[in-house]
Order: structure tokens, then C-alpha cells, then sequence
């Protein structure tokens, strides 16, 4: 059982109505992209933004991680669309 | 190295100015500044709204100025990027090089922009007249970085069993 911050931006934010939120993950899910499943088993906003089919970037500890990145107690995980800086 | 994010406009001149001051060892100092049309994807765009992702933003900033250093011989990197609301004509965001010869310069601040486009945690949303809007990320701009040899995913969608 792992406790760690979940933090969401821009239109992800939106769509989900916040911006953060720290949850106890179940002892099954054990990467980012296992998070996104756990995460979008809530349904309705969250099966939908964080549908496989969406192009969708991930941050482990404020660095863009791909989904196998294995997670660790009290990290901080971000979910987040496609980048548009510059 | 310096990497800035605020929400203030900058002063090209006094950056350039400051980024080459007392290093007689330069010779050559390429920038390059982003600016809010007024128009994209067809649309009139009235305002920008720049969000980022606070401390992960500084971090990849320098991540990536760092990867420009190992390629390339430079002296002096500076990078801002403005975020909050913005207005066509606006500046939004300075890259700046600074190095001996002009071909480290002039590469190097390209390969910043190009990366920035796809690793830095910026989202643009665009007051248009119908409506605000979250702008759409391009795959030019996957493109564009393979031309450095960087395989990148942005706009395109990652396999989540990868």
C-alpha cells in the first residue's frame, strides 16, 4: 500500500475537475501506466480522458516517464495532454 | 546557464546584453523569440492563456539546455518562457545562445526550441470568438526534433502496455 500525489493539467485538469489529489494505491497497481488503468476504472470523466486511446503524457516525479516506470511510496505522478510551448 | 518562467514580458536587448557581458570569448550570439499570433488554425485568437507544471517546468528546461551543452560548444544559455494571459503581439518565449563560432549558436538554439516544443510542460488554450480552447499539440513538432536524431512522442499515442 503506497500513498502518493496525483497532479493533473490543462485540459486533464479540467475534464476532471481538479488539480491534485493523494490516493493509496492498491498493492496490484504497480507502474504509471497501471495508475491510468486504476485511475480510469472510476468512470465517466476518468475513463474518458484517461482512455488508452488517448494521447495522454505521463510525469513521475516531475520527469516524462513512460507507463513501465515502476512507482515508489509518497512519489508524485502527472497526468497530462500533449505539450504546446514554445 | 539560466532558465527563467515568469509571467513578466522581457527586454531582448538587456538579455542579449547581460547573457555576453564581460566574456570577450564569444563570437557569436544567436536568439530567437516566440510571439502570440493572432490567428491560428484559421481562427482569430483574442487572447493566450499559458499554463505549466511549477518546478517540473525549471527542471526540464534545464534538461534540455543541458542535453544542447553535451552536443554542442557553447559559452552562455539563456531560456525564458512567459506563461498567465498573453495577447497577440506578445512575446512568449527568448532563447538565447551564446558560443564561439556561429554554427554551435545558431544549432543549438534551434535544437532548444524544437525540444522545448515536445519535453517542456507547457499547455496553450486560445480565447477564440467561439469559444476558449486547449490548442491542439502538432506533429511537426515530433518531426522537427527527429531531424537532432531524438525520437520523441507527444502528439501521437503511447502504448500504455509499452
Amino acid at each position: 500500500m503506497m500513498n502518493i500525489r496525483l497532479r493533473f493539467f490543462a485540459s486533464v485538469r479540467e475534464k476532471l475537475g481538479m488539480s491534485e489529489q493523494t490516493v493509496v494505491l492498491p498493492a496490484e497497481v504497480l507502474t504509471v501506466g497501471d495508475v491510468r488503468t486504476w485511475l480510469a476504472a472510476r468512470g465517466d470523466a476518468w475513463a474518458e480522458v484517461l482512455a488508452p486511446e488517448r494521447a495522454l503524457r505521463m510525469a513521475y516525479n516531475q520527469q516524462m516517464c513512460e507507463p513501465d516506470t515502476r512507482i515508489r511510496e509518497g512519489a508524485e505522478v502527472a497526468f497530462f495532454p500533449p505539450v504546446t510551448g514554445g | 546557464m539560466t532558465v527563467r518562467v515568469q509571467t513578466a514580458d522581457f527586454d531582448l536587448n538587456a538579455e542579449l546584453v547581460e547573457l555576453r557581458k564581460a566574456n570577450p570569448g564569444i563570437g557569436a550570439l544567436v536568439s530567437f523569440v516566440g510571439l502570440v499570433r493572432d490567428i491560428n488554425d484559421g481562427t482569430t485568437v483574442s487572447t493566450m492563456e499559458l499554463e505549466h507544471y511549477p518546478g517540473m517546468t525549471e527542471k526540464a528546461l534545464a534538461d534540455i539546455v543541458a542535453q544542447a551543452q553535451a552536443r554542442w560548444q557553447l559559452i552562455n544559455t539563456l531560456v525564458i518562457h512567459r506563461v498567465g494571459i498573453l495577447q497577440p503581439l506578445d512575446q512568449i518565449v527568448l532563447v538565447a545562445v551564446a558560443s564561439r563560432h556561429r554554427g554551435d549558436a545558431f544549432a543549438a538554439c534551434e535544437f532548444i526550441m524544437d525540444y522545448l516544443k515536445t519535453q517542456a510542460p507547457f499547455w496553450k488554450k486560445e480565447q477564440t470568438p467561439e469559444g476558449a480552447r486547449w490548442v491542439d499539440a502538432r506533429e511537426t513538432d515530433e518531426q522537427a526534433l527527429k531531424k537532432w536524431g531524438v525520437e520523441a512522442v507527444n502528439a501521437v499515442v503511447q502504448d500504455n502496455d509499452a
